[in-house]
């Protein structure tokens, strides 16, 4: 048997009234990349942030290479394990990085966190994430406020590996960046996943990225698993409405955004009637 | 003859002295005719933002602008504060990329989408019930109910639509769209692409759509022009763009483009975009591009004609990237 890098069976999360997660399962082999794929309000974001631990949930369970980790952590060292298996990189390379720290500095504090290390060592381990990322020594001694959107992601980047976790999240990590430089950061991507074996979660917003980063794709509509399945497949012959419109959304030659308008405004009052319910079993995420 | 709707001849825009000595943009050239939608692309720091708001007069604080700017054969640059006062109010007008951050959070979204109307002497009534079908025109539900409400009541799509009505208060001919969908959902920026292009045909109206997203220029616009640091590398069809991109930097952001259709991933450019004031003498691009040869360094290629694109490139007349 299998052991997935990340397994995740049932997940709920409700705020007050609003439901914003509600059954979620899905599963991730090590080395793996999976899509999750909504638009805001879907429950993307805070699936991702239920996996990391930034938000537990209502019920539902979640596993990372084998170890439940869906209750509270106790103590300190079942904290900083479960950190080290899994990482985020956020959206905003903006905002998540601390202006006043200097990029070593940065890379440093995770090894400091986690790994007892001489001071050398520690200098020889951020030295090789920097160089895994594409950065040199200047970068290493400036503040982020010196560096492109582009550069910081790599920052982030290299911080998030520090741990060697199993499995990474990436919350949109391209989208608020330059075309030509989004393409770079997933080329890096790519190129770290086949050297290190980590595994990807990519959320996103964009069906177009899904084809390029990922094996499997899950379509949240609601705070429910609309469709999921191997990306190419869900691509090529999407099975439920909303993933069918958010195809249709991405602007193209020829594209009728008139049509998308009303398919848009059809499945809002067909939900609003009955509850989205997956539409097909068969290709639930099995690999 | 008749005059052009907008006319942007060579304009160039230089910062204050102090904070750089080079401009931002550089001898930019585009127009649109009535009617026309014509995308401007680029990427962070290319001027495309400072090109679309020069057209209000709207310059970066101290910036010193020459060149000819005119719409409707008005020249902006000259005009005096009180017409151009009116020009924004009626002749040309402005959709910003953030509703949330362009429309005052404290004041009703009646008072929004009157205030100009109330400013070129409309009635009260008069301004609320033009507002009103405004509102509608844009597929927002009640509106006279949404005439008294507020901001934070409309989720972004929303007001978004609610800026394009105060867009379109005025009547203008000339509508600016600054990214207008870049804060949006997919599926939200479909529905307001199509709500701004059904106005934009109905009431024949000509748009300067700024994105940096090539295949949503291509999908709403006729023509589109590229700017890279400051200045316009390519302007052609829509079609001739994506079926041959005359311009290295064109068919870099091509390839860059994460597509649907296509098994091959998604390729970067090398390096980084830069604005015109960190720009290397010669083609700006030269420095992350595979064909420059030591010639592209040297002179800054202007613009030229070949095959009914204009492209600023050198080897422009070699390459062609299928």
């Amino acid at each position: 048997m299998t052991e997935y890098a990340l397994e995740v069976e049932n997940l709920r999360k409700t705020f007050g009234d609003h439901v914003a997660v509600d059954d979620v399962s899905l599963t991730l082999r090590p080395g793996g990349s999976l899509a999750i794929v909504g638009e805001s309000g879907s429950g993307k974001t805070t699936t991702a942030r239920m996996l990391v631990g930034l938000e537990r949930p209502d019920s539902g369970r979640i596993r990372v290479a084998g170890r439940d980790r869906s209750g509270a952590a106790r103590g300190r060292a079942t904290r900083l394990a479960r950190a080290r298996e899994i990482q985020m990189v956020f959206q905003d390379p903006y905002l998540s990085l601390d202006p006043r720290v200097t990029v070593a500095a940065c890379v440093e504090e995770p090894l400091r966190l986690h790994f007892a290390m001489t001071s050398a060592e520690r200098r020889a381990r951020r030295d090789e994430l920097l160089a895994r990322v594409g950065l040199g020594e200047r970068e290493a001694d400036a503040l982020p406020r010196r560096l492109s959107g582009g550069q910081r992601q790599r920052v982030a980047i290299a911080r998030a590996l520090a741990t060697e976790p199993k499995v990474l999240i990436l919350d949109e990590a391209t989208a608020a960046l330059d075309v030509s430089i989004q393409a770079q950061i997933l080329d890096l991507l790519a190129e770290i996943r086949r050297d290190t074996g980590v595994a990807y979660v990519f959320v996103t917003h964009n069906l177009a990225l899904v084809r390029h980063v990922a094996d499997d794709v899950l379509v949240l509509y609601r705070g429910r698993v609309a469709e999921s399945g191997p990306a190419r497949d869900v691509l090529a012959a999407p099975e439920h409405p909303y993933t069918r419109l958010l195809l249709h959304s991405l602007p193209h030659r020829g594209w009728d955004p008139a049509r998308i308008a009303a398919d848009r405004r059809a499945l809002a009052t067909a939900t609003r009637e009955r509850p989205p319910a997956p539409t097909s079993e068969k290709r639930s995420v099995t690999s | 003859m008749t005059t052009r709707l907008l006319e942007i001849e060579n304009l160039t825009v230089r910062l204050a002295a102090g904070q750089a000595a080079r401009p931002i943009i550089d001898g930019v050239s585009l127009h649109v005719e009535h009617g026309e939608a014509v995308g401007l692309v680029g990427e962070s720091g290319s001027g495309k933002s400072v090109t679309c708001r020069s057209v209000l007069g709207l310059f970066p604080e101290g910036a010193e602008a020459a060149g000819g700017l005119r719409v409707d054969g008005a020249d902006i640059l000259t005009m005096s504060p009180t017409r151009l006062r009116d020009l924004r109010r009626r002749d040309a007008s402005m959709i910003f990329q953030d509703p949330r951050a362009s429309i005052n959070p404290l004041r009703r979204i009646g008072d929004f989408v009157t205030e100009g109307l109330r400013a070129s002497g409309v009635s009260r009534k008069g301004a609320l019930d033009r507002a009103e079908e405004l509102l509608e025109s844009v597929g927002i539900r009640a509106p006279r109910a949404a005439l008294r409400r507020y901001p934070h009541e409309f989720s972004g799509g929303m007001l978004q639509r609610v800026m394009i009505a105060g867009a379109l208060a005025g009547g203008p001919r000339l509508l600016l769209a600054d990214e207008p969908t870049t804060a949006l959902d997919v599926t939200t920026q479909a529905e307001v692409v199509s709500i701004l292009t059904r106005l934009q045909a109905e009431r024949d109206m000509g748009m300067l759509f700024v994105t940096h997203d090539l295949e949503l220029a291509a999908a709403i616009c006729d023509r589109v022009y590229v700017m890279y640091a400051g200045r316009i590398v390519e302007a052609q069809s829509a079609e001739g763009l994506f079926s041959r991109p005359r311009h290295p930097y064109t068919s870099g952001l091509l390839a860059a483009t994460p597509r649907l259709e296509s098994d091959r991933p998604p390729h970067g450019v090398p390096g980084r975009p830069v604005s015109l004031s960190e720009a290397p003498s010669g083609c700006a691009f030269a420095a992350r591009c595979a064909h420059a040869r030591p010639g592209c360094t040297e002179h800054e290629p202007g613009l030229r004609e070949i095959d009914g694109a204009q492209v600023a490139c050198l080897r422009a007349e070699e390459l062609i990237h299928d």
